[in-house]
C-alpha cells in the first residue's frame, strides 16, 4: 500500500512528466495560453492515463514480456514479443481514445463540448506513450501500481500546464525583449518551473 | 536542382521545426546530457522521418482520409521498431541511455507533422528530401543543445575530457545545474533568442 503511495506520490511532483522527461511539450507549449483550456486538456489527459496505463500494463503482463504467453499454453513459456511493444501500445492508446470519445459524446453532451477538441490530439501526445513506456521499464508489480502512476503522472501533467498557464496570462502585462517574446519566454519559464520542482527530488517515500 | 535543395536547408534555418515551429521537443530533451546519444537520437529521428515519409508518399493515393492517422502511425510504428532493434543489436549501451525515447519517436510531432502536411501531398523524392532536411534541422538544435550541455556540465565532449586539468587547478568547476534537464529549455530559449532578430532582418 505504502509503496503504491510513493509511486502516486513520485509521478506527481519528481517524475513530473513535463519537467523531468519533457513528455507532452508540444500540446503543453501551444495550449497553455489561458488556463481554462489548459484545465480541460490536462483533465483529458489524467483521464486517458488512468485508462490506458492500466490496460497496456496488463496487456505487457500477459501477452508481450518474455515467458508471459505461458498462461496459455507451457510450450509458449520461452516465446517473447517484446519487439510490438511500440506498434502495440500505440494502437491501444489510438483505440481507446476513439472508444473515450464516442462514449463521453453520447452520455455527456456537456463534457465532450468540454474535451471533445483535444481528445483526437491526445492519441499523439507523447506523454500518454511515454507513461506506458515508463510503466514497462520500471516493473510495477501490481495493477494497482500502475493506476497509481496513470494517475499521477495525469495530475502532475496538468498541475504544469495549468501553472504554466496562469503565468502566461499574467506575463502579457510585462516587458519582454521583443525577440524573446512568445515561444523563447515559453521556453524559460518551463525551465525555471523545472528549477523549482527539482526541490522535490530529495523527498523519499520509503 | 535548387527547388530539392531548398527542401533539405529550408528546415535547418527558418523553417526549423524545433525553434521556429516547436514541433518535437516533446521526446529528446532528455536524451541531450551528453552529446553521444544526442547524436544517436538525431540519427534515428532523420532516418524515420525520410523513410515515412517516403513510404507514406507512396502510399498517399491509396489511403483513405478517414483512417490515414491510423496508416500513418503504423509505418512510423514499424520503421521506429526496427531503429530500435538496430540500436539494440549494435549499439547496446546508447541504446540503454536512450530508453523509452527510442519508442517516442512515434509520437514525436515532427514525424507525424510532415506526413500530414508534406507527403500527402508530393511526389515521393520531395518527400524524402523534405524529411531528412526536416530530421536533420531536428538534430541540428539536439547536438548544440548537447554540446553546450556536455562541454559545460561535464567538461567533456564526445566522453573525451576538453577541458584542460590546469583550469581545475585554478579553481574552474563543472557547472552542475548543466547536467540537469530543465537546462536544456533554457538553452532552446536562448538559441530562439539569438536567432529571431537574424531570421527578422531577411
Amino acid at each position: 500500500m505504502m509503496d503504491t503511495l510513493g509511486i502516486f506520490f513520485r509521478s506527481i511532483f519528481i517524475d513530473n512528466m513535463v519537467f523531468a522527461y519533457f513528455l507532452g511539450m508540444c500540446s503543453f507549449l501551444a495550449v497553455s495560453k489561458n488556463v481554462k483550456t489548459s484545465f480541460g486538456l490536462g483533465v483529458a489527459v489524467t483521464f486517458v492515463l488512468l485508462i490506458t496505463v492500466p490496460v497496456n500494463y496488463l496487456l505487457d503482463k500477459y501477452v508481450l514480456s518474455a515467458g508471459a504467453l505461458a498462461w496459455l499454453n507451457p510450450a509458449f513459456a520461452d516465446v517473447s514479443l517484446d519487439f510490438l511493444t511500440f506498434i502495440l501500445f500505440i494502437a491501444i492508446i489510438a483505440v481507446i481514445v476513439q472508444i473515450l470519445e464516442m462514449v463521453i459524446e453520447k452520455f455527456s453532451p456537456t463534457l465532450y463540448n468540454s474535451l471533445g477538441i483535444f481528445l483526437p490530439l491526445i492519441a499523439v501526445n507523447c506523454a500518454i506513450l511515454g507513461a506506458s513506456l515508463f510503466m514497462q521499464e520500471r516493473h510495477f508489480t501490481n495493477v494497482g501500481q500502475s493506476l497509481a502512476y496513470g494517475l499521477g503522472s495525469g495530475i502532475g501533467w496538468t498541475l504544469a500546464i495549468v501553472g504554466m498557464a496562469a503565468i502566461r496570462e499574467k506575463i502579457r502585462y510585462s516587458k519582454i525583449p521583443k525577440s524573446m517574446q512568445g515561444t523563447g519566454i515559453a521556453f524559460i519559464i518551463t525551465g525555471l518551473m523545472g528549477i523549482a520542482f527539482m526541490a522535490f527530488l530529495g523527498i523519499s517515500f520509503n | 536542382m535548387s527547388k530539392n535543395w531548398n527542401l533539405i536547408t529550408a528546415p535547418l534555418r527558418k523553417a526549423n521545426p524545433v525553434t521556429v515551429l516547436i514541433l518535437g521537443i516533446c521526446s529528446a530533451l532528455a536524451v541531450t546530457a551528453k552529446l553521444k546519444p544526442a547524436i544517436v537520437m538525431a540519427l534515428s529521428v532523420t532516418v524515420v522521418t525520410g523513410l515515412s515519409n517516403f513510404i507514406i508518399s507512396l502510399l498517399r493515393k491509396g489511403i483513405p482520409a478517414k483512417i490515414r492517422i491510423i496508416v500513418q502511425l503504423i509505418v512510423v510504428a514499424t520503421l521506429v521498431i526496427l531503429v530500435d532493434q538496430f540500436l539494440k543489436a549494435f549499439m547496446y549501451d546508447v541504446s540503454k541511455q536512450l530508453s523509452v525515447f527510442v519508442g517516442l519517436i512515434i509520437t514525436n510531432c515532427i514525424v507525424m507533422g510532415r506526413l500530414e502536411a508534406f507527403a500527402m501531398a508530393h511526389k515521393p523524392w520531395e518527400s524524402l528530401l523534405d524529411g531528412l532536411g526536416n530530421g536533420l534541422g531536428y538534430g541540428s538544435i539536439l547536438v548544440m543543445v548537447a554540446f553546450c550541455r556536455e562541454l559545460f556540465g561535464s567538461g567533456t565532449l564526445l566522453g573525451y575530457q576538453v577541458i584542460p586539468q590546469g583550469l581545475y587547478d585554478f579553481g574552474y568547476i563543472n557547472n552542475g545545474l548543466m547536467i540537469l534537464p530543465p537546462m536544456a529549455l533554457i538553452i532552446i530559449g536562448i538559441i530562439i533568442w539569438l536567432q529571431k532578430p537574424e531570421e527578422d532582418r531577411k
